[in-house]
């Protein structure tokens, strides 16, 4: 209950800030020094939010389209041989760097969001992927069984049985690589993608910490916010597949 | 020889045990039996402090066992649990090494008692000595944990349920094996368990708790014929207790000379195998395994004692 | 007979095929202007003797079966796709030439990739026994290690960035260390004795757990932000802190971030290990004799000890990767070459650090799976 009370006063007080940042001064003034303005203003942090939203939704559904029919090609008999490679990759490439992967992509992409979706839509693929497998491979062999023996073909075992049951793990994987990305997309401002990032680097550039506060706090929010949204859709697609 | 003298202890204010009195002999079996909530577990918990009393002593050969710190007093003290507790991370000779290697034993003396002890419970000392716990079945893992608690030689044996775990089948042949291992030993056993023909099948003494106070504290046969409650009654089962008389009886008991046929009955069977065999033979006597015979009326005439 | 077509190796083949026809390298003759890409055979005298490997490779990967031939292929294709690297930077390059720059292009990557991707899948199909599993990751990292100090890659851009500045790599590449393994230590310090306290505590699991997951929440380059002022205003509070070299600027604001962020694996992980363990054997340990030392440090933590490596590995992987932030807020490590890169766009530095971090994240997440594997069968 706490914790609800909590998202709820979160979620207020972002949205009054996304609304109104200039009422929000007195708040982070004290953050400030040499009379440094207490709020970013060059770009308006509404746009910037909603810019870093949308890049990372795209990130997020791409990531996870591409992560599920991959999933998918290789739990299939035609893919199978695919299956131990694809395991091999997943856990190879998780250790890379979100970093590294966003400054490799900038010869590829150039400057401005083309590479921090790159490397946003790479690093999230692998959650997903992961999951999806797990998901997908994890099935009861019995329920599997049973949808063989009732007639099914593949296809519709695919629709009717494996994917409602494997979509509570899925979505996890969905919030794993919504959470990281949301993070990691503050790093895209360093290759001049118009996100959040651009009022900490603000910050970091002109000491200033009432930008590096704010900047890290509505990030911060919307993280923990999505994060509880997603855990919620988890639950609802749980209890549909009869696991809760 | 152990007595518990007024023992009580209570957990948030409510008793779990009350006034606990009873002296359990050298070399004598005392099963504890009792509902769940009975406070036996706990009991048996104070004997080695792994629960402290809030009142009362426990004396153990004549010496209180708050003169020591617990964990030496622990070390002195068999113990083996149900689920085995055996460390996953262990083999099989380190789990039984567990007290000897905290006592700080010498290498080659540890090595000794792991294979006498693995030998002592049937288990090919070459064969198992290195084996995980995972690789026993479930009969050998409990074996393992009673030759474990056994390992540093203890005058005494606390056991909680140590056969809950297992099968009937296994159950009767580990019962056999602790019974014969105790009296070869000499052991001091103090033996937790729900199950009323266990007590009767091991105790020499049966301590019956109810609600944290000990009701009965008698022999076997005593608690059948003698029941001091309503509630002793009720735990031996009225449907039973015929049977269960029985079984505390050996055929050699009840030896008469005569003569019948078929195949015999050995001495040390009990007569309630005596009796399954003349009915499911559909015999009125047995030939007793080194003479004499005994009789279906016989048997009845125990029964109804 | 017609032999059987491997399907994976159909894929290594149409990434490796595309990365014969794209350039192999890409050609300044000074770091300004544009560059020109040359393909393999063209790129090098002898050229034609790296693609006929290649594509021999490539082609092993398509019809071999045996998992050591496709495996011993594929580490040749790798060998002839640096060999050509290296020979067509000293092939491309004027003599006592400074300026010109060879640059590895699109091609090369490419067969890296298909090449890396035959071997890996090689290794997979293998399934070696650990030990050799440990053989093989330190035959790699020889491999690499003789390959850079053999000078056969000298000629190429990101090696001449390296030579141009070899004391400020090995200073930064200590500082990223530092920052690395300083902050899991610190973590270990820290969060082990935590993770200790909520499993005993279980009414303390709630408010610790739920403070550090808030932690992750905020965005690495801003905690990295905040550590700043709040490390200048201990230097400047306290003059025993600053005597003792704490400062805002400097490694110290990157090493407490990278500590907080390392906190929450390391302390869940610590109470999942510890809880995990069966109570029956705790019970009986403590039933036998053991002191409470005595239970936590033989049965509790061998017992936890997978799980707790996991969680060293997870942070580890982390904190390299993290660890390159720190250059953008004048903490040290490989990022200062990154950003200073991405900067000058000037991607051969992007590379100076980029690449560097990556190996160490490979190598660091290989060597902590093999260990947590070893750890497993210790404990089974």
């Amino acid at each position: 209950m706490t914790g609800r009370a909590i998202l709820a006063v979160a979620t207020a007080a972002l949205l009054a800030f996304l609304a109104s940042p200039a009422s929000f001064a007195p708040v982070f003034a004290p953050f400030t020094r040499n009379g440094a303005p207490a709020i970013y203003t060059q770009t308006p942090i509404l746009s910037l939010t909603l810019s870093h939203l949308a890049l990372v939704a795209a990130a997020v559904a791409v990531s996870t389209v591409v992560a599920l029919a991959l999933a998918i090609a290789v739990t299939r008999p035609a893919g199978r041989e695919f299956l131990p490679l694809a395991r091999t990759i997943t856990a190879v490439g998780q250790t890379f760097p979100p970093v590294a992967v966003l400054a490799l992509a900038v010869p590829i992409m150039g400057f401005g969001a083309g590479p921090t979706l790159i490397a946003l839509f790479l690093y999230g693929l692998l959650p997903v992927f992961e999951n999806a497998l797990a998901g997908l491979t994890g099935l009861p062999r019995s329920v599997t069984e049973a949808a063989r023996g009732m007639g099914l073909t593949p296809r519709q075992r695919l629709w009717q049985v494996e994917l409602p049951l494997a979509l509570p793990v899925i979505l996890t994987g969905m919030r794993l690589t919504a959470v990281i990305s949301l993070g990691t997309a503050t790093i895209g401002s360093t290759v001049a993608a118009r996100t959040l990032g651009e009022v900490i680097i603000a910050g970091l550039l002109s000491s200033n910490t009432a930008f590096v506060l704010q900047g890290g706090a509505v990030v911060g929010v919307m993280a923990v916010l999505i994060h509880a949204g997603f855990q919620a859709v988890e639950r609802l697609a749980a209890s549909r597949a009869g696991r809760a | 020889m152990i007595r518990i003298e007024n023992l009580s202890r209570s957990f948030d204010g409510k008793p779990a045990v009350q006034d606990v009195s009873l002296t359990v002999e050298r070399n004598q079996i005392a099963a504890l039996v009792g509902t769940s909530g009975s406070g036996k577990t706990t009991l048996l918990r104070m004997i080695n402090r792994l629960v402290e009393p809030s009142a009362g002593r426990v004396l153990i050969d004549g010496q209180d066992s708050r003169d020591m710190p617990a964990h030496l007093l622990r070390r002195r003290i068999g113990y083996a649990i149900q689920g085995h507790g055996l460390f996953p991370h262990r083999s099989v000779a380190q789990n039984i090494a567990t007290v000897p290697r905290l006592l700080g034993w010498d290498k080659a003396r540890i090595r000794v008692r792991v294979d006498e002890l693995l030998g002592l419970f049937g288990m090919e000392p070459a064969d198992f000595r290195d084996r995980m716990p995972s690789q026993l079945s479930g009969g050998q893992q409990q074996r393992v944990g009673v030759a474990r608690a056994l390992a540093a030689k203890p005058d005494l044996l606390l056991m909680d349920e140590p056969f809950g775990a297992l099968d009937p089948v296994i159950r009767a042949k580990a019962q056999a094996d602790l019974r014969q291992i105790q009296r070869r030993l000499g052991t001091t056993l103090v033996l937790v368990t729900h199950d009323m023909d266990e007590a009767i099948t091991l105790g020499d003494r049966i301590a019956v708790m109810d609600a944290g106070r000990l009701v009965q504290y008698d022999t076997p046969a005593q608690i059948l014929t003698a029941p001091a409650t309503p509630f002793v009654r009720d735990l031996t089962g009225s449907g039973q207790r015929a049977f269960q008389l029985l079984s505390l009886t050996p055929v050699a008991d009840l030896r008469r000379p005569g003569e019948a046929s078929g195949t015999p009955i050995a001495t040390d069977a009990t007569l309630r195998d005596a009796l399954s065999e003349c009915l499911t033979s559909g015999r009125e006597a047995l030939p007793v395994a080194g003479g004499g015979i005994v009789t279906l009326d016989a048997i009845r005439g125990a029964a109804a004692e | 007979m017609i032999p059987r077509i491997d399907r994976p190796g159909i894929l290594f083949a149409v990434i490796g095929g595309a990365g014969l026809a794209l350039p192999l390298v890409q050609f300044k003759a000074n770091r300004i202007v544009a560059g020109e890409g040359l393909a393999l055979p063209a790129a090098l005298p002898l050229g034609w003797v790296a693609t006929v490997v290649i594509a021999a490779a490539l082609a092993a990967g398509l019809i071999l079966r045996a998992p050591w031939l496709r495996l011993g292929a594929a580490v040749l294709g790798l060998g002839a796709t640096v060999s050509a690297l290296g020979g067509a930077a000293t092939a491309l390059t004027p003599p006592d030439d400074t300026l010109a720059r060879v640059a590895p292009a699109s091609g090369f990557w490419l067969m890296m990739l298909a090449l890396s991707l035959m071997t890996a899948d090689a290794l997979t199909r293998l399934r070696p026994p650990l030990a050799l599993r440990w053989l093989l990751l330190g035959a790699a990292i020889a491999a690499v290690a003789g390959v850079l100090s053999s000078g056969m890659l000298d000629g190429i851009s990101v090696m001449r960035e390296y030579a141009a500045r070899q004391d400020m790599f090995l200073r930064e590449a200590s500082s990223h260390l530092v920052l690395a393994f300083g902050s899991l230590a610190l973590a270990l310090l820290a969060g082990l004795p935590v993770g200790v306290a909520i499993h005993q505590r279980a009414a303390w699991r709630g408010p610790v757990l739920s403070a550090l997951n808030v932690m992750q929440t905020i965005p690495s380059l801003a905690l990295f932000g905040i550590m700043i002022p709040i490390f200048g205003w201990i230097a400047a509070t306290w003059p025993a802190a600053a005597a003792a070299g704490v400062s805002g600027i400097g490694i110290f604001p990157a090493l407490v971030a990278l500590f907080l962020y390392s906190l929450l694996p390391v302390v869940a992980n610590t109470l999942t290990g510890l809880s995990a363990v069966d109570p029956a054997a705790t019970e009986a340990a403590r039933g036998l004799g053991m002191t409470r030392p005595q239970v936590m440090t033989r049965v509790l933590v061998p017992l936890a000890l997978p799980v707790l490596l996991a969680a060293i590995r997870i942070v580890l992987v982390q904190n390299i990767g993290l660890a390159v932030i720190a250059g953008l807020i004048g903490g040290g490590g490989f990022g200062t070459f990154v950003f200073q890169g991405l900067n000058q766009t000037a991607m051969d530095l992007v590379l100076l650090g980029a690449l560097p971090t990556i190996s160490l994240a490979l190598v660091a997440g290989i060597a902590m799976d093999l260990t947590v594997e070893a750890s497993h069968k210790g404990a089974a």
